[in-house]
């Protein structure tokens, strides 16, 4: 079998998988669409109280939570829309021009 | 899931959506998507259906998929059809003994596949009783192809075929009432909701929908920066706006049985709502009063025969 990342725009059709079925889980992980982005979103952790109103309101899946904690951005899949800022009810959240976190 | 909602538990489960998924930045549909798919058991598995959508050429262009759940698509009119049939096709193996564990199986469509091309197979599927969710994530146009009209554009909304100038002045013809047509299919659970606030209302609705037994339909309006001309960093915003203005009012129909979900502390005046919309700019233009007007009247009336419904 061949593997989602192992597939790209020169791979011969006879190695692709038959009838274009993708047999792996969220394959799209591998896809990077942090490039997209032309502003950012920086998390302040100290002032974040966890309360993950913005977790569900990211369209991009790009804010993990771990042992009830939020997380700092994925950046690879976060497309800088700012859903999240706006959402926030702290000052937690800041957009910045730009695709990179500085 | 327990009785009591609580979000920071809901999020800690694995997303069924992943990150990598080609919609547009600030797009309500992947909120929409996750947040319905959040609503099942982690142990669950699902077979998520897509009729042909901007979510389906954006969240499964091979090799990549965003789901980490079976995926199926055919075609733009048939995805209730091909659900019901992936359904069907579970328990004739599930008889045999061939298959096992519990398998949810939920179809997504945008309002392009669910108001107009999908109708007929939508009505029928939930006709033959299948045990499935029909999610409709409603952007009120055909955003995939470039912002066309459907049947669920509102009235004076512009869209690349009912443009604004100086011979037309936006959609002529209302909103059809998809909920209450499916209301009409006296199936088990029928829904509206929307992605608002802790998402206690779509989550609840979305854990109903998959766990009744039978057919269930759920309509959850799902914003688009591009085809509605708003920032796209509004969306929670915007998506306030519809509830608190009862342009799109949260309702469900339990077997029958109307319950209002929300009801606005003030109800805010339409203009609220169409305001912050490049779509709807026309209406705010001198000698387009009316529009506003009518608009209104509108909303007023069909939030009147809601409460008729759900006071009943």
């Amino acid at each position: 079998m061949i593997y989602a990342k192992d597939i790209n725009e020169r791979t011969p059709w006879q190695d692709l998988t038959p009838g274009g079925e993708i047999y792996e889980p969220g394959t799209a992980r591998d896809f990077d669409t942090g490039t997209w982005r032309t502003n950012t979103p920086i998390f302040h952790v100290e002032a974040c109280k966890h309360c993950m109103l913005c977790v569900p309101f990211c369209p991009d899946s790009a804010i993990p939570v771990k042992d009830g904690k939020r997380l700092d951005f994925d950046y690879m899949h976060c497309k800088g829309c700012g859903i999240c800022e706006d959402v926030c009810p702290f000052p937690a959240i800041t957009m910045v021009t730009g695709g990179v976190a500085k | 899931m327990s009785k009591i909602y609580n979000l920071k538990r809901e999020v800690e489960k694995p997303v069924r959506l992943t990150g990598g998924h080609r919609l547009c930045a600030g797009c309500g549909a992947g909120v929409v998507v996750s947040g319905v798919l959040r609503a099942l058991d982690k142990e669950d598995r699902a077979v998520v259906v897509n009729a042909t959508s901007c979510l389906e050429v954006s969240t499964f262009m091979y090799p990549y998929t965003a789901y980490m759940d079976s995926y199926i698509h055919s075609a733009f009119e048939n995805s209730a059809a091909t659900c019901s049939g992936v359904e069907a096709a579970y328990n004739a193996l599930k008889r045999r003994g061939k298959v096992d564990g519990a398998v949810k199986f939920i179809t997504f469509a945008g309002d392009g596949g669910t108001y107009d091309i999908g109708f007929q197979s939508l009505s029928g599927a939930m006709e033959r009783g299948h045990d499935m969710v029909y999610v409709c994530y409603d952007n009120e146009a055909y955003m995939n192809t470039g912002i066309q009209r459907s049947s669920s554009t509102p009235r004076f909304a512009g869209t690349t075929t009912t443009p604004i100038g100086s011979v037309g002045q936006g959609k002529k013809q209302n909103k059809k009432d998809l909920t209450e047509i499916l209301v009409a299919h006296n199936i088990p659970y029928v829904a509206q909701t929307a992605p608002i606030g802790n998402f206690k209302d779509l989550h609840t609705k979305a854990y109903n929908a998959i766990y009744t037994e039978g057919p269930c339909f759920l309509n959850v309006l799902s914003p688009c920066p591009r085809g509605w001309d708003y920032p796209m960093a509004k969306l929670a915003e915007i998506t306030k706006l519809a509830v608190d203005t009862c342009v799109w009012p949260l309702f469900e129909v339990e077997e029958g049985v109307w319950h209002l979900s929300y009801t606005p502390k003030k109800k805010l005046p339409v203009e609220d709502f169409l305001r912050p919309q490049g779509r709807f700019r026309h209406m705010f233009q001198k000698g387009n009063e009316w529009m506003i007007k009518e608009a209104q009247q509108y909303v007023d009336q069909k939030w009147e025969r809601l409460l008729e419904h759900t006071s009943a």
